[in-house]
């Protein structure tokens, strides 16, 4: 029988939680790396008991994990006696380094700023290669391994599609979205709060934003500004690679033409605000968001912990409730905290700042608490297993 | 035998227990334990100095002998109680943070 194991990142460490194909009674697993900040967790899609986590700490920087048993033991994968030809120690595994010059970008009072590494936001291993991860950061940068996570290198192309020009939001400026184009490997789209959204035909070489149609009247007055929108998530289903949903600052929004053209999809929502979005697993048009009440707000409005769902790829919005709180719920949804697996029924998971993590095994139509009292939610994978 | 006591978080990221002893050749100063303990334990490399500048990450903290030597150049040598091992170097992770 399948099986499916949700990775769950939080404040203070990571998460693994584990069912049969039912859904219905969980394992739990953790705290793993107890007392840091597990931004992200993923495993390889070409070998899954490969995961990569994202392990970091104000005190002491960033470290990539990886495991190869699905997540009982863990290495830091160039951090045990690896040498140089030289017979100098590499642990190179933690080093993320911009390449070139470092360049600057937008500061908060105008001025340019130099990029400074922080953390990894966000990890996304090859479709093919278990070898071969994407990793987005912060100061907004991609960074590719080709050896497993023992080194990373800048995809600095990106830095040039306009990066003077990008500007910090309260949450930093981060790569936090990755998404691999499963029909073209040389196409690859990202998402950077404050930024933009941005794709590469060519492997990563060059890319170009694709934000027309991003409308943020506020932050960004003029109407055709290529860069500066702040979008929060992009989504696909990767049966229709040139379809992606995006839940922005404001808006919920599509494209039909690999993000040349954007049109908002907000429709019914009680709020277009949030961070999440995914695609259903079986079905390219039935999509999943989490309204927030505002940004000054961040927390579902009215106090009642909605997922709202589009069975038309958007503007027509039904709000899924059974088993979620209806009164008195104040926590967030972050942006890399909802995800589906691909059993039949589909299941949808997400993660809140109140530490719940949430699963339904029927496409929304009803949830259950897996877990109550995490740390705060950063984010949630899924592997569905055979 | 220099005598090295790492914090809480980084004794488990290098998978040790209790305090490391490293051989240090003369003469004895911060940079030259830190090049020592990153040799023994690479895992540890950019989470006591910056990858590249090699500066001290800024919640962490030095002290030996009762003393703070956060400030002090990296080049300044160590008293003879840490040389000789009567006394460890300790790496504390600041109280920051509220």
């Amino acid at each position: 029988m399948s099986k499916v194991r949700v990775l769950v990142g939080t404040r203070k460490g990571a998460f693994i939680l584990t069912a049969d194909g039912k859904r219905q009674n969980w394992d739990v697993s953790g705290p793993h790396f107890a007392g840091w900040e597990m931004y992200h967790l993923k495993g390889s899609p070409a070998d899954p008991n490969r995961i990569y986590a994202s392990q970091t700490s104000g005190w002491f920087g960033q470290i990539i994990q990886l495991s190869h048993d699905g997540g009982q033991t863990w290495e830091a994968p160039g951090g045990g006696m690896t040498t140089t030809p030289e017979g100098m120690p590499k642990g190179e595994s933690n080093k993320f380094a911009y390449e070139g010059e470092v360049g600057t970008h937008k500061w908060y009072d105008g001025t340019q700023h130099p990029w400074e590494f922080k953390r990894v936001w966000h990890l996304e291993p090859s479709l093919t290669d278990p070898d071969t991860v994407y990793a987005g950061v912060e100061d907004a940068a991609i960074f590719k391994t080709t050896d497993g996570g023992k080194t990373w290198k800048e995809l600095s192309g990106l830095r040039n599609a306009k990066g003077h020009l990008w500007q910090p939001g309260a949450g930093g400026m981060a790569v936090h979205t990755i998404i691999l184009d499963p029909k073209n490997s040389n196409r690859i789209y990202i998402a950077i709060s404050a930024a933009g959204a941005f794709r590469t035909d060519d492997g990563g070489k060059t890319w170009k934003p694709i934000n027309r149609g991003l409308k943020s009247q506020y932050e960004l007055p003029d109407p055709d500004a290529e860069v500066g929108h702040c979008v929060h998530r992009i989504a696909m289903h990767p049966s229709r690679p040139d379809v992606l949903f995006m839940q922005k600052h404001w808006n919920v929004l599509r494209t039909d033409n690999a993000g040349e053209q954007w049109n908002e999809v907000s429709g019914n929502l009680p709020s277009d605000f949030g961070f999440p979005i995914d695609v259903h697993a079986h079905e390219p048009e039935t999509i999943y968001v989490v309204p927030i009440k505002s940004d000054s707000e961040h927390f579902p409005p009215d106090g009642k912990l909605r997922v709202y769902r589009s069975k038309t790829g958007g503007n027509e919005w039904e709000a899924l409730t059974k088993g979620l709180p209806q009164k008195d719920c104040y926590v967030n949804v972050l942006r890399d905290a909802m995800c589906v697996d691909s059993l039949e029924p589909c299941g949808v998971y997400f993660g809140t700042t109140g530490g719940q993590v949430y699963a339904s095994a029927d496409s929304g139509n009803s949830w259950n608490p897996i877990v109550r009292d995490l740390p705060a939610v950063l984010s949630v994978e899924v592997q569905t297993l055979p | 035998m220099i005598r090295v006591v790492l914090p809480y978080h980084l004794r488990n990221l290098a998978r040790l227990d209790g305090e490391v002893q490293l051989e240090v050749a003369n003469p004895v100063t911060v940079r030259s334990i830190l090049d020592a303990l990153e040799a023994r334990y690479p895992v540890l490399r950019g989470t006591i100095r910056d990858h590249g500048t090699l500066k001290r990450r800024p919640f962490v903290r030095f002290f030996a002998c009762k003393e703070d030597l956060s400030l002090e150049p990296p080049e300044t040598e160590l008293p003879d109680e840490v040389v000789s091992g009567a006394e460890p170097f300790l790496i504390v992770g600041a109280m920051a943070g509220g």
